[in-house]
C-alpha cells in the first residue's frame, strides 16, 4: 500500500513538473517549433542516409529497404517514447557537479520523478512522429502473413522496447553518481543502441550480436520480434519461446536499473557548494 | 601584451580548460569508438556488395569511418563547441562584458575554439582512430607528405567549422533562445559533412550540391586528401574560400548586432 502511494505520488509530481516545463517552453514559440521540427529532422536524416545506401544496393545484410525500415521504425518509436518520458535524465551529471541535486532531495516528491521530468522536452515528440511514419510506410510495403499472435506482438514490442530503453536511461543516470563527468558514456548505449538497431543483425559480427542479445538485451527491442514477424532467421540459435519474451526482458532490465538508481542516490555526497 | 600573444593565451586557455575534464574525455573516446564500430559494420556490408562505391575501396571506407569519429568533437560537427557558451552569454547579457574588453569578439572566440579543437583532436580524436586502424583493415598512407597535407586541411576545416558556428551563435542576438537554431544547424551539418555517409557516395545532383556546401570542408576535404582522392591545392582553395566568406559574414553580422541590438539587462 505504501509502495502504491509512493508510485502515485511520483506520477503526480512528474505530471506537475512536466506541465510546468511545457508552459515554460511555450514562452519561446519560434524556438519550440524549430526544435520540434529539428527532432523530427534529426531522425529523418538518419533514414535518408539509409535510403541513400539503398540507392546504391538492393539489400543490406540480405534485408530489403522496407524490412530495414520496419526495424528502423520499431527502434525509433521505442527509443523516442523513452527519450520523451525520461530522456532528460542525462542532465543529472550537471546537477551533481553544481550541487543543485540537493534542491530536489529536500522536496517532498520522489527524486527519480523529479529528475526524469526535469526540463521535460515536448519537442521530442518529433522523433516519435518520424519513427511512426517510417513504421507505417514499412508496414504498407511489407507482405506480412499476419496472425493474431503477430498483431498482438506489435504494441507489446513497442512498449517493451520503450521500457528497455528507459532502464538504460535510469542505469546511465545511476552510473553518473559514480562517474560524474562521464555522462557521455550513456550516449553510447542510448543513441548508439538505437542506431545499432536500425540495421539488420546480419550486418554485425556474431560477438556483437551475442552481446546485444545476452548481456545488454537491446535485441529484444526490435531484432527478435522483427525476425519473427518477417519470418527471417536470427543469426543466433535461440529457443522459439523468446519471441514472446520482450515484456519479460523489459521487467528484468528495469529491476536492476531501479536498484542501481537507489544505490547511486544513497551514495550521493553533495559538493557542498 | 601584443595582440598575437593575447589570442595565443586565449587559445592555450581553451586547450587547458577542456584538458581538465579527463573523465569526460575518456567517456567521449568510448562513445566515439562505439559509434565507429556500428558504422564500420554497416559500411563493410555496403562495400562488400559494391567494392568501389564512391571511388573508395573497403579499407579506405574503414579509414573514413574512423576519421569521422575523430573529427566529430574536434570540429564540433554536432555541436559542443564554444558557441553554446557564447549564446548563453548573449542570452543572459554577459556578452556586454566581452564587448568592452580590449579584444575583438570574433578573434577571441576563434582563439578559444581553436584551443578546444586542438585538444579534442589529440584527446578525443587520436584514440578512436588508432583503435579503428588496429582492429580493422584500414587504409593508411605510408607517405609522410600526405599526412602533412592532411593536417593543413584539418586546420582549415577548424576555421570553416568555427565560421559556421559563430554565425549560429550570433543569431541569439535576435532570437534570444538559440536552441532551435543550433539544433537545425548541427543536423544539417551532420548530414552535409558526410558523417552518415561519405559525400562521394551521394547520388547525382544531391552529391554535387552537398560537395559544394561549406560542410564538405569539414570531414570530406581532409579525408579525400588522406585517402589520395583530392588535389591538396584545390582542396585548400575551396576550404579557404569558405573560411573567408563565413568569417567575413560573421564580422558583418557582429557589427550589425553590436550596433542595433540592445543587450539583455538584469
Amino acid at each position: 500500500m505504501a509502495e502504491r502511494g509512493r508510485l502515485a505520488e511520483g506520477v503526480r509530481a512528474y505530471r506537475l513538473i512536466a506541465g510546468m516545463w511545457i508552459r515554460s517552453t511555450m514562452a519561446y514559440r519560434a524556438s519550440f517549433a524549430m526544435t520540434t521540427f529539428g527532432s523530427f529532422a534529426a531522425t529523418f536524416f538518419d533514414f535518408v542516409a539509409i535510403m541513400l545506401m539503398f540507392s546504391r544496393v538492393d539489400a543490406l545484410g540480405g534485408w530489403s529497404l522496407p524490412e530495414v525500415a520496419f526495424l528502423y521504425g520499431l527502434s525509433a518509436v521505442s527509443f523516442g517514447l523513452a527519450d520523451l518520458v525520461i530522456g532528460s535524465m542525462d542532465r543529472l551529471g550537471r546537477r551533481l557537479r553544481d550541487g543543485t541535486l540537493d534542491t530536489l532531495l529536500v522536496r517532498p516528491a520522489p527524486v527519480l520523478a523529479q529528475v526524469a521530468a526535469d526540463r521535460f522536452a515536448l519537442r521530442r515528440l518529433g522523433r516519435v512522429t518520424q519513427g511512426s511514419l517510417v513504421l507505417g510506410w514499412a508496414l504498407s510495403r511489407l507482405d506480412v502473413d499476419w496472425t493474431a499472435g503477430k498483431l498482438l506482438l506489435m504494441p507489446l514490442t513497442l512498449l517493451s522496447g520503450c521500457a528497455i530503453f528507459c532502464a538504460v536511461f535510469v542505469a546511465g543516470a545511476a552510473f553518473q553518481f559514480v562517474a560524474q563527468d562521464a555522462s557521455e558514456v550513456q550516449n553510447a548505449f542510448t543513441y548508439g543502441g538505437t542506431t545499432l538497431l536500425q540495421y539488420p543483425p546480419t550486418v554485425f559480427g556474431k560477438e556483437l550480436v551475442r552481446g546485444v542479445t545476452f548481456v545488454l538485451p537491446l535485441a529484444f527491442v526490435n531484432w527478435l520480434p522483427a525476425c519473427y514477424v518477417l519470418g527471417r532467421p536470427y543469426p543466433l540459435e535461440l529457443p522459439g519461446w523468446v519471441v514472446g519474451a520482450p515484456p519479460l526482458v523489459a521487467v528484468v532490465c528495469c529491476a536492476p536499473a531501479g536498484l542501481a538508481w537507489r544505490a547511486g542516490l544513497r551514495s550521493y555526497r553533495s559538493t557542498g557548494s | 601584451m601584443g595582440a598575437g600573444r593575447l589570442y595565443a593565451t586565449v587559445a592555450l586557455g581553451g586547450f587547458r580548460r577542456y584538458a581538465t575534464y579527463r573523465a569526460a574525455t575518456a567517456a567521449g573516446v568510448f562513445t566515439n569508438t562505439v559509434f565507429g564500430l556500428i558504422l564500420v559494420y554497416t559500411y563493410r556490408a555496403l562495400w562488400d556488395l559494391k567494392p568501389h562505391l564512391g571511388g573508395y575501396d573497403q579499407a579506405q571506407a574503414i579509414t573514413y569511418v574512423w576519421l569521422g569519429q575523430a573529427f566529430l568533437s574536434t570540429l564540433a560537427i554536432s555541436g559542443g563547441g564554444v558557441e553554446d557558451e557564447l549564446m548563453e552569454r548573449i542570452r543572459t547579457g554577459d556578452v556586454a562584458i566581452d564587448l568592452y574588453r580590449p579584444a575583438d569578439l570574433q578573434l577571441w572566440w576563434l582563439a578559444a575554439d581553436l584551443g578546444r579543437a586542438f585538444f579534442q583532436l589529440l584527446g578525443r580524436g587520436v584514440v578512436p582512430f588508432v583503435f579503428g586502424a588496429l582492429v580493422f583493415p584500414a587504409y593508411l598512407p605510408a607517405d609522410a607528405g600526405r599526412w602533412a597535407a592532411f593536417l593543413v586541411a584539418v586546420v582549415l576545416a577548424m576555421l570553416v567549422g568555427f565560421g559556421l558556428r559563430y554565425l549560429v551563435a550570433l543569431s541569439a542576438f535576435w532570437l534570444l533562445d538559440g536552441t532551435g537554431m543550433t539544433q537545425m544547424t548541427w543536423l544539417l551539418g551532420y548530414f552535409c559533412s558526410g558523417m552518415l555517409l561519405p559525400l562521394n557516395v551521394f547520388p547525382g545532383a544531391l552529391g554535387t550540391v552537398v560537395r559544394a556546401l561549406p560542410w564538405s570542408s569539414l570531414l570530406q576535404a581532409p579525408a579525400d586528401i588522406l585517402l589520395g582522392h583530392g588535389d591538396p591545392l584545390r582542396t585548400y582553395l575551396f576550404q579557404g574560400a569558405w573560411a573567408v566568406v563565413l568569417l567575413g559574414a560573421g564580422r558583418l553580422l557582429q557589427s550589425a548586432a553590436t550596433r542595433r541590438v540592445v543587450v539583455q539587462g538584469g
